[in-house]
């Protein structure tokens, strides 16, 4: 039982891991991580949707004056 | 006894690598087994990265943990946020592999895969690793600042410019290489025409469901977007075939250049939703994925070195590319080793994601690691089809003809033998009209990976399929390269011309991102067009020139990363990076030197320029001109190229003065005088 929760844990952790990294990959951030970080240091923010940050990231990457999203050869 | 259980297994470690280099170096008049290579590669590698870049870290860098990150210090969650190291490695190594490390091995396999493999190893380890893990490390230590800002701010205002005008002349290389290749490819290919041109439409469908439908479902979206290009590849095999579809999608290289400078323009001014996010999502995905199943694929079909370990054209006679070994083989592989556009994306979003400092050897060296790695699996798939096949594939149209016959005289006659039957043979069988004359890397990458993948995963009836997944695997992120640096260009340029007048900086306004965006689609789109008329086929005359400027650039971060440890007082472990930037500087002035001055006009610019000038005063006419007009586009072309060589040259040599007055500066300065950050400890939970 308790192996099987490890278990459990182990794999929730790493699916968690692949996940992030893809999204990473297109530079999709960590929103629960954002949302955490304005509500821990500034309390008085709103801070934005989910969807707003998806947009956020995407202009971040390859919007205006931004070449993040350049690759390499 | 603490000695031996600390550094015993990595004796063992090191003496297998030992044996399986040895094993692949010696072995003659018999295949080598593919594994070996990547048996010693991965020896090399793990060796590296305990010893050398453990060195590296404890006494050049002196990594702190306990110290503040930009991530840490001004984590917004947006820009700066503490990322976990193999996440954020996933990050950095999508974001430095593309098409270089795969094509330069392939392109290099010209003289064996014994020599192209030693420089992969002996570069990365020295020189590439080396020069990311570095210039992490300092724009880590500077709030994560670019490498513009890090050289103006380190070696001085005029450095900076010029090393900004440096990039954008690389950018502009880059783009027309790579758009070369796609050409190359796609031309007189309607199955892969027909497959590419599909992820436009896919792309944009995707683009509508992330932006209305289900918004920001990345996940659920690239997989619609993958199925649906798996559909295209089956049915680009049908369209190819139907009498009506199959020539509609044929097109000429000169065609496709046309077509591909007009996407080009288009595809750069489309909001980013539309087009360039989603296919970005699938080109990444794909490419991870690609190279993934390759390793596996090599794994387990385990194939055979069908290419010699060297072949004669170390002398710089082989058809592929001209030059000898000196200096061009380390020109040709660029990427796979080192390469300068790394120290872009390792001063851009990576050092900013980083969550403590100890984390740098991994993503910074280990990313490099992988890289190069990448373009072992290149090289092994170049050399495990039937060399006649590679230089039939490789060679010039002016050296092969154009039928079967006329190629397999002539690769025979180079010391390969092979049958017009294999020829017709090896195009059925991946379902193209010919493979003669299909130079660029992509279509022999295409070729090998399928012979792999096919063995291991539907045989000879799949190698089609194969064939043209590899071939859009390719074409997909290296069109999102052009777009996404089409617009990088475009900003670029409205900057440059924004400095002397002011209203052409507005980034929102429709004349200025029309105009600049046409100069940046211009400059690229010149070198392509003459990539794809030239007489010697393109990627002879621009790879070396994209080689060069990419060393060039890769010589530029590894000075900065010298001045820097000068500055810090740490010129007893200068060696770490003056080794590979002197190298790379002798590298590049000599390459750039035989480009222009050579008098071989298969080498040399300006010997090519003056053997067509004499023919043209003589009243001749030289193929592949037909008239007197296309005779002096050709001479001009040349002089163009010689300039833009010398350029390089001057730019190398101007940055490696500053560096070393920079350096002999911080040598007499009594203490230490780099420009970090404050540094500040992680604040206690």
């Amino acid at each position: 039982m308790q192996a099987g929760q490890n278990l459990m844990a182990r794999w929730k952790t790493l699916s968690k891991c692949v996940c992030d990294g893809a999204k990473l990959m297109v530079g999709q951030g960590d929103y629960a991580a954002y949302a955490e970080h304005v509500r821990r240091t500034h309390p008085d923010r709103q801070p934005m949707s989910e969807l707003e940050f998806f947009r956020n990231r995407e202009n971040a990457r390859f919007g205006v004056g931004n070449t993040s999203g350049f690759r390499c050869c | 006894m603490g000695a031996i259980s600390k550094h015993g297994p990595w004796a063992l470690v090191g003496a297998l690598g030992a044996a399986a280099l040895s094993i692949v170096a010696i072995e003659r008049g018999e295949a080598v087994n593919a594994l070996w290579l990547v048996v010693a590669a991965v020896c090399v590698y793990l060796i590296a990265y305990r010893y050398y870049a453990k060195f590296i870290a404890d006494k050049v860098m002196r990594l702190d943990a306990k110290r503040e990150t930009p991530a840490v210090r001004h984590n917004d969650g947006l820009d700066y946020v503490p990322t976990n190291k193999s996440v954020l490695f996933g990050h950095h190594f999508a974001a430095i592999a593309g098409a270089g490390p795969l094509v330069g091995p392939v392109l290099a396999a010209q003289m064996g895969y014994l020599p192209g493999m030693l420089w992969i190893l002996a570069g990365v380890v020295l020189a590439g690793a080396v020069q990311d893990f570095m210039v992490l490390f300092i724009s880590m230590r500077r709030d994560g600042r670019s490498l513009g800002e890090l050289i103006r701010s380190e070696l001085g205002t005029i450095p900076g410019i010029i090393a900004l005008f440096g990039t954008f002349l690389i950018m502009v290389i880059l783009l027309a290489v790579l758009a070369l290749i796609v050409v190359k490819a796609l031309a007189e290919s309607p199955w892969g025409t027909f497959t590419v041109m599909m992820t436009i439409p896919i792309a944009m469908l995707m683009g509508v469901y992330t932006r209305y439908i289900r918004p920001g479902k990345i996940g659920e979206v690239s997989i619609i977007g993958f199925l649906l290009l798996m559909a295209a590849i089956v049915g680009g095999g049908s369209v190819a075939a139907h009498p009506v579809w199959g020539p509609a999608f044929t097109f000429t290289g000169t065609q496709l250049c046309w077509l591909l400078i007009g996407y080009g323009f288009v595809a750069s001014i489309l909001p980013v939703w539309l087009l360039l996010a989603p296919r970005d999502y699938l080109s990444t995905f794909l490419k991870i994925g690609t190279i993934v199943g390759l390793a596996l694929g090599i794994a387990v079909v385990a194939p055979h070195m069908q290419m010699p370990a060297m072949t004669k054209f170390v002398d710089g006679t082989g058809p592929v590319w001209s030059g000898q070994l000196f200096p061009f083989l380390f020109i040709t592989i660029a990427c796979g080793s080192v390469s300068g556009f790394h120290a872009l994306i390792s001063s851009g979003t990576t050092p900013k994601l980083i969550a403590n400092e100890m984390d740098a050897r991994f993503i910074g060296y280990g990313g490099m690691l992988m890289e190069s790695f990448v373009a072992i699996m290149a090289l092994v798939s170049a050399c495990v089809i039937d060399p006649g096949v590679y230089f039939t594939m490789n060679s010039p149209a002016a050296l092969l003809g154009t039928t079967p016959e006329t190629a397999a005289a002539a690769v025979t006659k180079l010391g390969f033998a092979i049958s017009p039957e294999t020829i017709t043979q090896t195009a059925q069988d991946v379902g193209e009209h010919t493979i003669i004359s299909r130079a660029g890397g992509a279509p022999t990458l295409a070729v090998g990976m399928a012979h792999i993948i096919s063995s291991a995963i539907g045989g000879k009836a799949m190698m089609a399929f194969w064939y043209h997944f590899a071939i859009l695997f390719e074409a997909l992120f290296i069109l999102t390269a052009v777009d996404a640096g089409t617009r990088a260009c475009r900003f670029m340029v409205q900057d440059l011309v924004g400095l002397a007048v002011p209203a052409f900086k507005e980034t929102a306004s429709w004349g200025p991102s029309i105009v600049a965006t046409a100069i940046a689609v211009g400059a690229w789109g010149y070198f392509l067009y003459q990539g794809v008329t030239d007489p010697l086929g393109g990627i002879n005359t621009l790879w070396p020139l994209f080689g060069i400027s990419n060393q060039m650039l890769a010589a530029v971060a590894l000075t900065l990363c010298t001045v820097v440890i000068f500055k810090m007082k740490r010129e007893r472990y200068a060696f770490v990076t003056i080794i590979p930037t002197i190298w790379l500087c002798i590298c590049t002035l000599t390459a750039g030197w035989q480009k222009i001055f050579s008098a071989d006009p298969r080498i040399g610019f300006l010997a090519h320029a003056d053997r067509y000038a004499t023919a043209l005063a003589e009243g001749k006419v030289l193929p592949p001109a037909k008239n007197a007009d296309q005779m002096a586009q050709i001479i001009f072309n040349d002089r163009i190229d010689a300039v833009l060589a010398a350029m390089f040259i001057g730019l190398v040599l101007a940055i490696a003065a500053f560096g070393i007055l920079s350096c002999l500066k911080a040598l007499r300065a009594s203490s230490w005088t780099a420009l970090e950050s404050d540094p500040r400890a992680v604040p206690a939970e």
